[in-house]
């Protein structure tokens, strides 16, 4: 895998440096940004949003609450025991668990859902680098079509540091 | 402005993992010395019977139990404050959340064993699993015993996760500056971490909903523990009122032990820097405000079961008030409602030793309460032939003693190897804000709707 990244200490540069990456003609897809914590007031980190998020947990809480119902319906039906005057399916004490296992629907689906669209655990790719936790940012293009161009949108940002992956 | 290597925020985070003195392996030694003799003592509880601890007809419950219902409620801070400061993206959070979710998790791990200890046969322990048709019988989901597995394993796995993602950026920092096994190890916990601009948006999603998610649930284990006692007919037990008196006094608990594991984290690790006394004040201020809401419930329950005058009830009532259980009662209120509401008004003693003191005098405020709920009430319960007593046993008493050192030599270990404080969250703390142009209204509703 080929790569052109530069490594950038300012993250006004960063914006810049996508900004001219998208003015060189490469899809917002295809810039790749790291860093060693998140820059929530600039826009370049808000491309990859997902509001999705949160219904997959909503959803994850409702497979859980069936989950919960199936569970405690079917087992005290299988079971009729009547125990202190309550009828065999009580609902009281089932919302209780109905409850728990809702929660922990929602949970794991939400879990499950950063593992899977943030691609964890993955083995560490070839476009990394470790000045990364130093406080740099990355910012890059894997396998350039035009280097030279985007050599010059990168280096036009501001000052940083071109590095190269053949 | 130079965000690099000029920063030493994450050297100084780091240099306890890196960095081992003599004094780590003497606390590890000397807490595990205690560990060891508490499984020692649980062995011998194990091989003899429950016949050598104190419980007896009609006290079947006692310390185990105490303790079971005190480090559940030591829990509650953790994850729960944890989760409010994020929601409301209180900045002064960030160097407080994980020393708190560590408390959480290890104090739910500690609390769940003690069910497990009282059952004598801890290798029957999966029937309490509801599980259906083990050993021919189906789980009755009307005991709240049954309950509580479902809330405590739910909180102990939310809170898990809840401490564990954020870890994951801060693995991928240590697996970058460690050297040697140390990379190897930090590199597979951090799961191919690249700090890419999707995963921050997922995480801190994430993070958001999680938060939301363990708020309720955190509530329900405190609720659902109470059950287990207000549920039963048995004098100042079954009360309305038990739900929130619970879940107030586990989150007073928590506050006090965050204080002083706070105390001790800025003292030893030299944290100076990060743990500042606006974060000891705000604390001390929720411990203040708890101890308040602590005096109200117990008045209100107190003063309900005297007014309601049942001749069941006024025998637990009163040997609480003035019998042999009273030293223990006026200690309590001592420790949970006297010594706060005298320290903590002044903010001189908020930021000082004051507060370490309030919030020691809590903790053991606080267990006296899980005690004095559950063990004058089993010893005078409805019929008088039926009375009696109780006296903890060595067994007990190491055994407990044995779960205080465990939580702190679970915490050094983890103070050792994981940064204590978020250093990614620090980092996003010192960012100005804000600095990016916005050209219109949409646009900054945007930045503020992706805002944790």
């Amino acid at each position: 895998m080929s790569a052109i990244y530069a490594l950038y200490d300012d993250p006004e540069v960063v914006q810049r440096a996508v900004d001219r990456l998208r003015t060189a003609g490469v899809p917002d897809g295809e810039i790749v940004v790291m860093s060693s914590e998140p820059f929530e007031d600039f826009e370049f980190s808000h491309r990859d949003k997902a509001d999705w998020l949160y219904t997959v947990a909503v959803a994850g809480g409702v497979v859980g609450l069936l989950s919960g119902y199936w569970l405690t319906r079917l087992t005290q039906l299988s079971w009729p025991l009547r125990t202190s005057g309550m009828p065999i399916v009580a609902p009281w004490p089932n919302l209780i668990v109905i409850f728990e296992m809702t929660m922990l629907g929602a949970i794991l689906a939400t879990v499950a859902t950063l593992f899977i669209s943030a691609k964890l655990p993955q083995r560490l790719p070839r476009l990394y680098d470790p000045e990364i936790s130093d406080g740099y940012i990355l910012v890059g293009v894997q396998r350039p079509k035009d280097s030279e161009a985007l050599t010059t949108a990168l280096e036009g940002a501001g000052p940083g540091r071109i590095k190269r992956i053949d | 402005m130079s965000r690099t290597r000029n920063n030493p925020l994450a050297d100084d985070l780091m240099r306890p993992l890196l960095h081992t003195g003599v004094w780590f392996y003497l606390t590890v030694a000397v807490l595990g010395t205690v560990v060891l003799t508490g499984l020692s003592a649980w062995g011998y509880q194990m091989w003899h019977g429950m016949g050598v601890a104190g419980v007896n007809w009609p006290v079947f419950w006692a310390f185990h139990e105490t303790n079971f219902v005190f480090w559940i409620g030591i829990s509650h801070a953790g994850t729960l404050i944890s989760a409010i400061l994020r929601l409301v993206n209180a900045r002064w959070r960030r160097p407080v959340t994980r020393c708190a979710e560590v408390i959480t998790v290890f104090a739910l791990m500690i609390g769940a064993i003690f069910p497990i200890i009282h059952l004598g046969k801890p290798w029957l322990f999966y029937w309490v699993a509801p599980y259906p048709s083990q050993g021919s019988i189906w789980p009755n989901f009307r005991s709240p015993l049954v309950w509580d597995f479902f809330a405590i394993n739910t909180y102990l796995t939310g809170s898990l996760l809840f401490l564990i993602l954020p870890l994951i950026p801060d693995f991928a920092l240590v697996r970058d500056r460690a050297t040697g096994l140390r990379k190897r190890i930090y590199g597979a916990l951090a799961l191919g971490w690249q700090g890419t601009t999707k995963q921050w948006h997922r995480l801190e999603a994430a993070m958001q909903i999680m938060a939301i998610a363990i708020i309720p649930v955190a509530v329900s284990v405190h609720t659902i523990v109470s059950f287990d006692f207000s549920m039963a007919n048995v004098p100042m037990w079954h009360s309305t009122i038990f739900g929130p008196y619970f879940v107030a006094g586990a989150i007073f608990s928590g506050i006090a032990a965050l204080i002083i594991a706070m105390t001790v984290l800025r003292r030893v690790l030299k944290l100076h820097a990060y743990l500042h006394d606006v974060h000891f004040d705000n604390l001390a201020k929720l411990l203040l405000l708890m101890a308040l809401l602590w005096g109200y419930f117990v008045t209100a329950e107190r003063i309900t079961v005297w007014y309601g005058n049942e001749p069941h009830e006024m025998a637990a009532f009163w040997a609480t008030q003035r019998g042999a259980y009273s030293p223990l009662f006026w200690t309590m209120v001592v420790c949970n409602f006297v010594v706060p509401l005298t320290l903590l008004p002044f903010r001189r003693m908020r930021t000082g030793s004051g507060a370490v003191v309030a919030a020691a005098c809590v903790v053991v405020g606080m267990w006296l309460e899980r005690f004095l709920i559950i063990v004058p009430s089993l010893s005078t319960k409805q019929l008088p032939y039926t009375w009696g007593g109780y006296s903890p046993q060595p067994v007990e008493i190491i055994v407990m003693a044995s779960t205080f050192a465990a939580m702190a030599l679970l915490y050094t270990l983890f103070a050792k190897m994981v940064p204590i404080i978020s250093i990614w969250e620090m980092k996003v703390g010192n960012q100005p804000h804000p600095v990016a142009p916005v050209d219109s209204d949409d646009q900054l509703a945007e930045l503020w709707k992706a805002r944790p």
